[in-house]
């Protein structure tokens, strides 16, 4: 099989299509579409629009990851954007600034992460712990313990309103996402991710300016978070501290995960994340679309974890080096986790 | 004085502190009674922050305990009251059950070479997933054992009670304390956290030590939920969401460096106290939510591990001068 042909039969392809097959199967109507009012309708889109707060989480997750880091409090950061919009909105400020000051806020809070693990040099997971424990505290004290209910055309439009007959959460992930891919991928940034991610301090000597570069990191998955934040409060049309985003860290960085990015830092796929992220979506959908109780979804994921630690594992790689030795494969101590990660600059 | 005392040292002068702080607003919170309303109320997070410290030390992570907790107050449930079990085999299942969890998940760590942190989150999702295929509602529990075990409680001078769940939970402790301090598996555990090629280089069964660490983290997560179903006399799929960042932040607080290797089980107990002593204080204020409690425990952890890099910064410099210390202080 020649490069390009091979890199388009990726496993994640291959088990989404699995799963929307299996969502057929089981709810036949799954992929019908009809357009009502200038917006299309259907379950497909349903996934892609249920999907895209994860699948924007999982843009910021991705970078970080590739970092070797991991950032814990992008659902915390969520319900932080999430109480400043609602409370800013509900008192008549204009939108626009509203919006700024949220996505602020989540840059803000990825600043003060990016500095705990660049300057104080703390362990990614202990960094984001910190604000994962409070962030959802202080959100709280923004909203006073209430969830804060609005009715802004504009930024309900964010959540549930339609551009080009698709919803506005699905523009909004597929324009970050090709932006981020494009900045990554045309600059040498994602190099320069990829190699912090491979080896810090080598990098640091071979010239990158590795703090800054962290900072910025974090900064851009709390930018993300707060997307994702705003959009989820548009949704529902208020904040709520308690339960937005709960969870979603988890979902965030299991999409990368399933996308093929290592949790050991390196080479990285946004869109291959995005992927990941609808992955888990169509499970959702599919579980609760044939009537099982989404509680399922919990073993389904942690199942799902368990096959893709098998499949990486140095040890499957040992083993599927003695099984098929005729492969073209080098004996090193961890093939599996090198080839199971090959997305060189995602999809061409 | 030597740096590996700093953050428990910290952790006690914090808890003083805070505490005379607190008795000075409110005197009437320097009582026994709120000693042992303290000890009851937190004795299921205490039991689990044990298991959770070894972890720690060991350089891992153990974010599956507060599903395990409700998996195994869920279990004793369905038990005792659906099938008719008395409390006792109940128990033994559970704990079975949970023991052997904790293994499989030590066992994927160290053979599938995976960090920890994915392997307990994956068994988080898996504990709580089969919780809720038990059961989705609450389960009453109502067995003459249960009231039985309410009768042992020790009156304190004062008038206030160290029941059976605080009880246990100081015994638990007490037996962490030997262990981690007095007993081989305890300088693995330290070792191993230390550095973990080296310990399996000097020696240390690395594999079984990982097993060891993280059976009796869910061990003790399942003992958790078992104290937790006699606190409360029901199981109930949707207790203790979150309590994984609660029983790490008291950790940490209590002192142990999140690296691994360093730190103290009794510095565990004192991170519990101060939890609990915060959530005292604002039941005890009134007027402050309880959201608070999230926003100081958050200050409190970053205090800590800025500390802990100033001393891990400062030991580095001893290294360059004096041997190096041992990593465990064991008998």
């Amino acid at each position: 099989m020649t490069r390009p042909m091979r890199s388009l039969v990726k496993p994640q392809f291959v088990a989404l299509a699995l799963i929307l097959l299996l969502n057929w199967i089981l709810f036949p109507g799954f992929f019908s579409f009809f357009v009502r009012d200038g917006r299309i309708y259907g379950s497909l889109i349903d996934v892609l629009n249920r999907g895209a707060p994860v699948a924007i989480l999982a843009i910021g997750m991705t970078a970080v990851i590739a970092t070797r880091g991991i950032d814990l409090s992008v659902g915390a950061v969520m319900a932080i954007a999430g109480a400043v919009a609602a409370t800013m909105v509900g008192d008549g400020t204009p939108l626009f600034i509203v919006l700024m000051a949220a996505l602020g806020v989540g840059l803000l809070c990825g600043l003060w992460n990016g500095t705990l693990v660049a300057v104080l040099g703390l362990q990614p997971i202990i960094a984001t712990l910190i604000l994962m424990v409070a962030g959802r505290g202080i959100a709280q004290t923004i909203t006073e313990g209430f969830i804060v209910t609005f009715n802004d055309p504009g930024l309900i439009f964010l959540g549930s309103g339609a551009m080009l007959g698709l919803p506005t959460p699905i523009i909004i992930m597929a324009t970050l996402a090709v932006l981020a891919t494009a900045v990554f991928r045309l600059t040498a940034l994602g190099l320069f991710v990829q190699s912090i991610g491979v080896n810090e301090s080598a990098s640091t000597y071979a010239g990158l300016r590795s703090r800054a570069l962290l900072i910025g990191v974090y900064a851009f998955a709390g930018f993300c978070a707060a997307t994702s934040g705003i959009i989820a409060a548009a949704d529902i049309r208020g904040a709520d501290a308690n339960n937005v985003g709960l969870w979603l860290e988890l979902d965030a960085i299991l999409a990368v995960v399933i996308g093929g990015t290592s949790l050991m830092g390196g080479r990285f796929s946004i869109p291959m994340s995005v992927v990941g992220a609808l992955i888990i979506q169509a499970m959702n959908t599919g579980i609760l679309v044939s009537g099982f109780p989404p509680e399922f979804n919990l073993l389904v994921k942690a199942a799902l974890i368990i096959v893709i630690l098998v499949v990486q594992s140095p040890l499957a790689g040992r083993i599927w080096y003695f099984v098929a030795p005729s492969r073209e494969r080098p004996p090193d101590d961890r093939p599996s986790r090198t080839t199971a990660t090959s997305a060189e600059g995602g999809p061409k | 004085m030597n740096a590996r005392y700093w953050p428990l040292v910290a952790t006690i002068t914090i808890f003083v502190v805070a505490y005379a702080l607190a008795v000075m607003q409110f005197p009437a919170l320097f009582s026994t009674r709120v000693l042992g309303n303290l000890l009851t109320d937190n004795a299921f997070l205490g039991v689990t922050a044990v298991g959770m410290t070894f972890v720690i030390l060991s350089g891992g992570i153990d974010l599956s305990v507060g599903s395990v907790i409700a998996f195994s107050g869920v279990l004793v449930a369905v038990l005792v009251s659906q099938l008719g079990l008395h409390p006792l085999p109940a128990f033994a299942i559970t704990l079975l059950i949970c023991t052997c969890f904790g293994g499989t998940m030590g066992a994927m760590i160290y053979y599938l070479e995976v960090p920890a942190f994915i392997v307990t989150l994956a068994g988080m999702f898996l504990a709580r997933g089969v919780t809720f295929l038990l059961t989705q509602d609450s389960i009453p529990i109502d067995h003459a054992f249960y009231d039985w075990v309410r009768q042992f409680y020790y009156v304190m001078p004062g008038g206030g009670r160290i029941t059976f769940n605080g009880g246990l939970m100081l015994l638990v402790f007490l037996v962490g304390i030997i262990v981690a301090h007095r007993t081989r598996f305890g300088s693995y555990v330290y070792a191993m956290g230390g550095n973990a090629q080296s310990a399996a280089l000097l020696g240390v069964p690395v594999a079984r030590t990982t097993i060891g660490i993280y059976a009796m983290s869910s061990f003790l997560a399942g003992l958790s939920g078992i104290v937790y179903s006699l606190y409360t006399s029901s199981g109930y799929p949707l207790a203790a969401v979150g309590v994984e960042l609660e029983t790490i932040a008291a950790v940490v607080i209590g002192g142990t460096l999140l690296s691994g290797g360093v730190g103290f089980m009794f510095g565990t107990l004192i991170g519990i106290s101060i939890q609990g002593m915060i959530q005292t204080y604002i039941v005890f204020d009134g007027t402050l939510s309880s959201w608070w409690t999230k926003i100081v425990i958050g200050g409190l952890l970053f205090g800590f591990i800025v500390m802990q890099r100033v001393i891990i910064a400062a030991s580095r410099r001893d290294w360059r001068t004096k041997p190096h210390p041992e990593p465990a202080p064991s008998g």
